[in-house]
């Protein structure tokens, strides 16, 4: 059992000197943690009233979020021309950082899908917040498409609805396809996830001590009962919605990145866009996954859980993907210099010495291939400072691709004519630092009020989950009822 | 069923130490014949459903049929106006066999999207929720099955129940505060 001190501890007296006992994995919860300390630990948390620095904290997001929205209703109500878009840049920030936050949500998924189907236990810990963060990513995300549109209260038209013009949808164009897997991402996130915190709002239920928690968390744990006949089925639905969000995290990034492959434009003509569009959005939501729980693990005191070999194997995950987005990166010089292709040779040289050549620089060559490096080394990857250092820099680098990939592209492509360059508006700005303000406010809500670890999965990962472990104390009797003392 | 004071019984329960003994004990009650009967954790217990006699979980089941609908939604949402109704070329794209690859990311999507959804109310539907109440909550103990208490429930309604067979039964297999759990 991974991770788990199971039957040696308890054979050691049997075995005889000769037979090699196997080696121990390094436990995944520390400290020899029980089932009560672990919800004790984790209910806790959204127990009791909320602390000084929550509602510090939440104040300034929630008025940066209250002020990003402002910007999004001048938007709305002047136009899109509040936004630094004209020709021949005609999407810059908005499709940056739709897909910049697209991407972050993507680890969220990868976390709780695609490292559950291939049983690694360590997702336990982190696969909660992880899911919450891509929830919330996906809703700051659908913000710039849908208000890039320029008559929002014309979007309607995505949807394929019969209406009198007798004008469907173009169910050829990727855009129409980015609106089926995005708005599907985004349902099946909020199914998964919901899923999966059932068991635990029963918990919540059963620890309620006033009326009204009793009663919101009694309904939206739906009268769960850990029963082994509502496990049965629930282990099906948990795993065969893991099934189904792995192609979909990995269809959902190579659908964003067809908006940009499918057109004619040199940098974004490229079969390549899908699997560098997905190894960069694992890369950067691990680095945002990092960024809130290095924080989240310290406060609340998780460190039992959250330990120093979940914090080494995301890490790990950073520098696998940072190398397969350099990889992405050098391909597509190569490709340009090889394919001959004019136009290609020199939107790539524009990319080094043209005008935005210190995104490039900085973000692409030093944030995303070069600072990930520093994780081959084991000391670095147990540093929380240099840890936190490297998502940091993650977190910029992603967004700063994403700028060079769409601007870059589009400010100078066949007639130099009609070069141009973007220059952001305050608009711009503010309601890309808004949508921070929206992401750290719900996520902040979601720590204040969910368990951010799922208690009932981390239980299965102690050893004494496992019903072929003998407890030593097996006889002893059962506990009172009422809270552990730790 | 009913109580020398009058309450309809529900059925007997037993409190385990542990994940193992839980187990253990699952494995008893379901060689001893009893079929209404059930077993409850904080956790899903790797191996309770043999240890309890059950099979596999039908769910996929209802799923693959939800995935099918999807992909027959997109296929004909797809077909119905870009190909047959309102046929139009937009790009230069043809409107024939050619361009129907450009039809497959959203028929993925929707089968995906319709899978996930019947995966969703096929397990509350079939697990009987939501509810707003079972006996089981009527036991004062039973707060703890979400915390780290596991417990074994025999209902009274199974054909094999005999307060003294099932009480026997229970505290032979290591359960202890063995309790009637009244229906209301």
């Amino acid at each position: 059992m991974d991770g788990a001190i199971t039957a040696p501890d308890v054979i050691a007296g049997e075995a005889s000197a000769s037979v090699t006992k196997p080696l121990q994995r390094v436990p995944l919860v520390l400290n020899k943690r029980n089932f009560s300390w672990i919800t004790e630990r984790i209910a806790g948390a959204v127990e009791g009233s909320a602390p000084r620095w929550w509602w510090v904290t939440f104040a300034i997001t929630s008025m940066v979020a209250m002020f990003g929205l402002f910007c999004l209703g001048y938007q709305i109500s002047t136009g899109v021309g509040t936004w630094g878009l004209n020709h021949p840049v005609g999407w810059a920030w908005d499709i940056t950082n739709f897909v910049f936050w697209i991407g972050i949500g993507h680890a969220g998924t990868l976390i709780s899908a695609i490292l559950f189907l291939l049983r690694q236990k360590w997702r336990t810990s982190i696969n909660r917040s992880a899911e919450a963060m891509t929830l919330f990513a996906v809703i700051c995300a659908a913000i710039f498409p849908g208000v890039h549109v320029g008559r929002v209260w014309m979007a309607w038209y995505l949807a394929p609805l019969p209406n009198n013009y007798g004008i469907w949808p173009n169910f050829r164009s990727p855009l129409l396809w980015d609106v089926f897997a995005v708005s599907t991402y985004f349902s099946v996130s909020v199914l998964f996830w919901y899923t999966g915190l059932i068991p635990d709002l029963a918990t919540l239920r059963d620890r309620a001590t006033t009326k009204i928690k009793k009663l919101l968390y009694g309904i939206f744990a739906v009268g769960w009962r850990g029963s082994n006949r509502n496990w049965r089925h629930y282990e099906m639905a948990y795993l065969l919605l893991a099934g189904l969000s792995t192609p979909l995290v990995l269809s959902v990034h190579s659908v964003v990145s067809f908006d940009f492959a499918t057109s004619i434009i040199p940098t974004w003509h490229s079969t390549i866009f899908p699997p560098y569009f997905v190894a960069g959005a694992i890369f950067g939501g691990f680095a945002m996954v990092l960024t809130l729980l290095v924080p989240a693990r310290a406060i609340y005191k998780l460190q039992d859980i959250i330990t120093p070999q979940h914090i080494d194997k995301m890490a790990k995950v950073i520098l696998l993907t940072g190398s397969i987005v350099s990889y992405a990166y050098a391909m597509e010089f190569f490709v340009a210099w090889y394919s001959g292709n004019q136009y290609e040779k020199f939107a790539f040289y524009n990319r080094i010495f043209g005008p935005y050549w210190w995104y490039w620089w900085v973000g692409m060559l030093f944030c995303n291939c070069l600072s990930p490096q520093l994780f081959w080394f084991k000391r670095f990857r147990y540093n929380i400072y240099v840890v936190y250092f490297v998502c940091m820099c993650v977190n910029a680098g992603m967004w700063f691709e994403r700028f060079i990939i769409i601007v870059g592209g589009l400010h100078r492509d066949f007639l130099p004519s009609s070069w141009g360059i973007f220059i952001p508006t305050w608009v711009d700005i503010w309601t890309f630092i808004g949508t921070f303000g929206i992401f750290l406010s719900l996520f902040l809500l979601f720590i204040r009020y969910l368990p951010m670890i799922a208690m009932s999965e981390v239980k299965i990962v102690l050893p004494e989950a496992n019903p072929h472990h003998a407890l030593p104390d097996e006889h002893h009797p059962v506990a009172a009822v009422g809270k552990e003392r730790h | 069923m009913r109580t020398p004071s009058g309450n309809k019984v529900y059925g007997m329960g037993a409190e385990f130490p542990s994940a193992s003994s839980l187990y253990e004990a699952a494995k008893r009650v379901r060689d001893a014949g009893f079929k209404k009967w059930d077993v409850h954790s904080p956790f899903p217990i790797h191996g309770m459903d043999a240890a309890m006699g059950l099979g596999k979980s039908w769910l996929s089941a209802v799923v693959l049929v939800g995935g099918i609908t999807g992909l027959l939604t997109a296929v004909i949402l797809e077909f119905g106006p870009s190909q047959i109704i309102y046929p139009l070329i937009v790009h230069g794209k043809p409107v024939d066999w050619r361009t129907v690859p450009a039809f497959f990311p959203i028929m993925f999507e929707l089968t995906i999207l319709f899978s996930a959804f019947s995966a969703f109310f096929a397990v509350l539907t079939m697990n009987g929720l939501p509810r707003w109440n079972h006996p089981v909550f009527n036991w004062r103990r039973f707060s703890r099955a979400t915390n780290d208490g596991f417990f074994l429930v025999i209902e009274a309604r199974d054909p094999r129940f005999t307060e003294l067979e099932a009480r026997e039964l229970l505290e032979q297999s290591g359960g202890q505060h063995v309790t009637i759990i009244h229906e209301e």
